[in-house]
C-alpha cells in the first residue's frame, strides 16, 4: 500500500513538475520591470492557441479532402483564421502579459579617432610606392578592361547590332490573307461596320508584323491611297505604332450623322487611327500612322497583299526610317 | 535550459554580449513605424509562396494544345508557361490559394513600401545620418516594381503579353540604344526568341529577389546601427537619447503579432478574394488584345503617363529620334525617382543644414518640404488616376477623350494649388500652436 502511495506521489511529481519546492537562489536585481500576473489574459491566450490549433488542423483536413467545392476558399479561410488567432494571441501577450517598460539609450556617435587611424593605416601602407598616380592609372585601366571583357559575352544575349531585323515582315506581294482558322479570306465576305483580323498565309503568326486588321468602308469615304483599297477594303498592321499592343477595337458609328468617323483604336493607351486616311493618328499618344498594307483581289475573289506595308510595323525606335517595310 | 542553450552558443560564437544588447535594443513606439515591417513580412511570404510556385511553373514558351481540366480553353493553342499556370490554378491542391496569396502579397508589398516612403519623407526621417538607409529603400522600391512586373508577365496570359509589349516599346524608345537594348533582352524583335522566357523567369525568381534581399539586409543593418528615429513626445526624447520599449520582451510579441496579422490578411485575401484570374484572359498572341486592360495597381502611374502624353515623337525628316513611350515610360518615372534620390542632398544644400537628426519633424514643422511633397504626390496620383479613364468611360459614360484633356490640364494645375494650400495649412497649424 505504501509502495503504491510512493509510486503515485512520484508519478504526480513527474507530471506536475518539480517546481513544488523552489531552490533557494540568490536573487539578482531585476532587469525586466516587474508586473502583476493576469490570469484572465493567460486564459484567453491559451484559448486562442487552442483555436489556432483547430484552425491549423482544419487546413490539413480540407487539404486532404478530394472533390470539395470551394476548396481554395476553405483553405484560405482555415490558414487565414489560424494566423489571425495566433496574431490575436500575440497581441494579447504584448499588451497584457509582458510588461511595457520604457527604457532609454544613447544614440551612437561617430568615432573620429578610428577614422583618423584608418586613414593613417591606408596612407602608411602605401609609403613604399613612389609613383602612386601612375600605378593607380595602370591598375584602374587593367581592372576596367577586365571588367569590360567580362561584360562582353553579354552581347551574345541577342542580335545587339542587327536592328535591321526590326523592319522585317512576312507580307509580300501576292500573299493571301487568311483568318484565325487559316481559311483564305474573300473580298465578298468583308462587310462594312465590323473588322477582321487576318494573317499572311503560311507564315508564323507570332511575328509582330504578321497580324493585320481588315475593314471595309464606302469607297467614296476613302481619302488616301484609294488604289490600295479594292472595293473599299483596307488593311493595316494590327500592332499599334505607340506601344506594340494589338489594335483590337473598331469604333463604328451607330448614328453616322452625329458621331465621329470609324476608327481603329488600341485598348492599351487609346491611340486612335483613321482607316479612311492611311491610318493617320486621330487621337492618343501614337506618333506615326498605322502602317497600311496595299490589297488586291485575285481572279478567284480572294484578298491578297499587293505589296508591303507603308512603314515599319510596331513601336518606333531611335533612327527608325518611315519608308516602306522590308519583305 | 535557457542557460545551457546560451552557454552553448556563446562558447562557440562569443555572441552573448551582442545578444544581451540586442534583447534590450530600444524601439521608439509610433503606429507609422510599422509600415516598413509590413513590407518586410510581405517579402518573407512572397519568398515562401514563390518557392512553392516554382515547383510547378514551366518557363517554356514552346507551343502546345491545351487539354487540361479548364474546359473553356480546351483545344486552345498556348505556351507551356501559361498551361502550367492553369495547372497550378486548377489541378494543384492549394495551388490557387498559394498563387493568389503570392499575387496579393506583391500588391501589399509595394503598397507598404510606398506608404513607408511617404512616412519617411514627410517626417524628415531620411536626413543625415539616415540618407544612405533612405537610398537603399528607394532602390528596393524600384526593384520591387520591376519584380512585380516580371512576375505577372511570367504567366503569359493575354494581359501579361500586352504588358510585355508595352515594356518592349518603352525599352525601344530609349534614345540611341533602345533598339539594341530591346534586341539584347528579347533576343530579337518582339515577342522575342524562346530564350526570353527563361531569362524573365530567372530574373524574377533569383536575380531580383537576391538584390532586394541584399538591399534589405543592408537597410536593416543601417537602421539598427543608427537606431530608430523618434518623435519628441516629452522632455525625455532628445537628439542624443532614444526612448522606447526594449526588443525583448516588449517589442517581440508586437512584431511577431504584426507578422502574423500580415500573413492572416494575405492568406484570407488569397483564399477569398480572386485576383488575376488568368484563365479568363486567355493565352497571349501577338495579334490579340483585350479592352479595359489594367495592370497591377503599382504600374497604374506609368500606364496613366503613357496615356496622357499627347501624340508626338521627336523626329527629323523621315526619321524618328525619340518615340512617344519615352516620355511617359522612361522620362516620367526617372524624374520622380530622380527627385526622390537627390532630395536629402538637395534639402541639406538649400537649408544649409548639415547636422545629425534623430528627432522626427511633424509635417507642419517643415512647411516647404511638406508642400513640395504633397504637390509631387498629387501630381503622381492624378496621373495614376488618369490611367483608369477608360474604366470610368465604360462605367459612368464619361467620354474618354474629354477626360484625358481634363487630366492633361489638371495634372499641372492641381499640384500647384496643392502646393500653396499645403504650405498655408502648415503655417496656420504652427501659428495656431504658438497662440495656444
Amino acid at each position: 500500500m505504501t509502495r503504491l502511495k510512493d509510486w503515485v506521489t512520484a508519478g504526480l511529481v513527474l507530471v506536475v513538475g518539480r517546481g513544488g519546492a523552489p531552490k533557494p537562489k540568490q536573487e539578482a536585481p531585476r532587469i525586466v520591470a516587474a508586473g502583476t500576473p493576469d490570469r484572465h489574459a493567460e486564459n484567453v491566450v491559451i484559448l486562442l492557441f487552442l483555436l489556432a490549433t483547430i484552425a491549423g488542423a482544419a487546413f490539413i483536413v480540407v487539404y486532404a479532402l478530394d472533390r470539395l467545392s470551394h476548396q481554395t476558399q476553405w483553405l484560405g479561410l482555415a490558414i487565414g483564421a489560424a494566423f489571425a488567432l495566433l496574431a490575436l494571441a500575440s497581441t494579447v501577450i504584448a499588451h497584457r502579459l509582458v510588461v511595457t517598460e520604457e527604457i532609454t539609450e544613447d544614440y551612437p556617435e561617430e568615432s573620429p579617432a578610428a577614422q583618423d587611424e584608418i586613414e593613417q593605416i591606408v596612407e602608411e601602407s602605401g609609403s613604399r610606392f613612389t609613383r602612386k598616380r601612375l600605378v593607380t592609372v595602370a591598375g584602374v585601366g587593367a581592372l576596367g578592361t577586365i571588367g569590360a571583357a567580362l561584360l562582353a559575352p553579354a552581347a551574345s544575349l541577342g542580335p545587339i547590332l542587327h536592328t535591321g531585323e526590326l523592319y522585317r515582315t512576312p507580307w509580300r506581294r501576292g500573299r493571301r490573307l487568311v483568318d484565325e482558322g487559316g481559311r483564305a479570306l474573300t473580298a465578298d465576305e468583308i462587310e462594312e461596320g465590323t473588322f477582321y483580323t487576318a494573317y499572311p498565309e503560311g507564315a508564323d503568326r507570332e511575328l509582330i508584323a504578321a497580324p493585320i486588321v481588315v475593314v471595309r468602308l464606302p469607297l467614296a469615304e476613302i481619302r488616301e491611297r484609294k488604289e490600295w483599297a479594292p472595293r473599299g477594303i483596307v488593311a493595316y498592321s494590327k500592332i499599334c505604332t505607340h506601344a506594340g499592343c494589338a489594335v483590337a477595337l473598331y469604333r463604328k458609328p451607330t448614328f453616322a450623322a452625329v458621331e465621329p468617323r470609324p476608327a481603329l483604336v488600341c485598348p492599351c493607351h487609346y491611340s486612335t487611327f483613321d482607316p479612311a486616311a492611311g491610318g493617320a493618328v486621330l487621337f492618343g499618344p501614337a506618333g506615326r500612322p498605322l502602317p497600311q498594307l496595299p490589297l488586291s483581289v485575285d481572279r478567284t475573289g480572294h484578298l491578297r497583299a499587293a505589296g508591303t506595308f507603308s512603314g515599319p510595323v510596331g513601336p518606333s525606335w531611335w533612327g527608325v526610317r518611315m519608308g516602306k517595310a522590308r519583305s | 535550459m535557457i542557460r545551457r542553450i546560451v552557454r552553448f552558443l556563446d562558447q562557440r560564437s562569443g555572441t552573448a554580449p551582442l545578444l544581451r544588447k540586442t534583447l534590450r535594443y530600444v524601439f521608439p513606439d509610433h503606429w507609422s513605424f510599422l509600415l516598413g515591417e509590413v513590407a518586410l513580412y510581405c517579402f518573407v511570404l512572397l519568398v515562401l509562396t514563390g518557392v512553392y510556385l516554382t515547383f510547378f511553373f514551366d518557363d517554356s514558351v514552346a507551343r502546345m494544345t491545351y487539354h487540361g481540366s479548364y474546359a473553356p480553353l480546351d483545344g486552345a493553342t498556348m505556351t507551356h508557361a501559361y498551361a502550367s499556370v492553369l495547372h497550378i490554378s486548377f489541378d494543384v491542391k492549394a495551388g490557387l490559394l498559394i498563387r493568389q496569396t503570392h499575387h496579393w502579397a506583391a500588391n501589399v508589398f509595394v503598397a507598404a513600401i510606398v506608404l513607408h516612403l511617404l512616412r519617411i519623407f514627410f517626417t524628415g526621417a531620411f536626413r543625415k545620418p539616415r540618407d544612405l538607409t533612405y537610398l537603399l529603400g528607394l532602390g528596393m522600391l524600384m526593384l520591387a516594381l520591376l519584380e512585380g512586373y516580371a512576375g505577372y508577365s511570367l504567366a503569359d496570359d493575354l494581359l501579361s503579353g500586352m504588358g510585355l509589349a508595352i515594356g518592349y516599346s518603352v525599352a525601344m524608345s530609349i534614345p540611341f540604344v533602345g533598339a539594341n537594348l530591346a534586341n539584347l533582352i528579347w533576343d530579337g524583335p518582339f515577342p522575342g526568341s524562346s530564350s526570353f522566357w527563361p531569362r524573365l523567369f530567372i530574373v524574377h525568381v533569383l536575380v531580383l529577389p537576391v538584390l532586394i534581399g541584399g538591399l534589405l539586409a543592408a537597410h536593416l543593418v543601417l537602421v539598427a546601427s543608427r537606431h530608430h528615429t523618434q518623435f519628441k513626445r516629452s522632455a525625455r526624447e532628445s537628439e542624443r537619447r532614444v526612448v522606447g520599449i526594449p526588443a525583448f520582451p516588449g517589442q517581440a510579441p508586437r512584431s511577431i503579432g504584426l507578422m502574423l496579422w500580415v500573413f492572416a490578411v494575405l492568406f484570407l485575401l488569397g483564399g477569398l478574394v480572386q485576383i488575376n484570374p488568368v484563365w479568363l484572359w486567355g493565352p497571349y498572341h501577338v495579334g490579340d488584345a483585350t479592352n479595359g486592360a489594367q495592370p497591377d495597381w503599382y504600374l497604374g502611374w506609368l500606364i496613366g503617363a503613357l496615356r496622357l502624353v499627347p501624340g508626338f515623337d521627336l523626329t527629323i525628316g523621315h526619321y524618328t529620334l525619340v518615340p512617344n513611350p519615352f516620355w511617359g515610360g522612361v522620362l516620367f518615372p526617372a524624374l520622380v525617382f530622380g527627385v526622390l534620390l537627390v532630395w536629402p542632398w538637395l534639402e541639406r544644400r538649400v537649408a544649409g543644414d548639415d547636422a545629425f537628426h534623430n528627432l522626427l519633424e511633424r509635417p507642419r514643422d517643415n512647411p516647404w518640404r511638406t508642400a513640395i511633397g504633397v504637390a509631387i504626390v498629387t501630381w503622381v496620383f492624378l496621373i495614376f488616376v488618369s490611367g483608369s479613364a477608360d474604366r470610368v468611360d465604360v462605367l459612368f459614360g464619361l467620354d474618354y477623350a474629354t477626360q484625358i484633356w481634363v487630366y492633361r490640364v489638371a495634372v499641372w494645375v492641381v499640384p500647384l494649388v496643392a502646393l500653396f494650400v499645403t504650405k498655408r495649412v502648415c503655417d496656420e497649424l504652427v501659428a495656431g500652436e504658438r497662440r495656444d
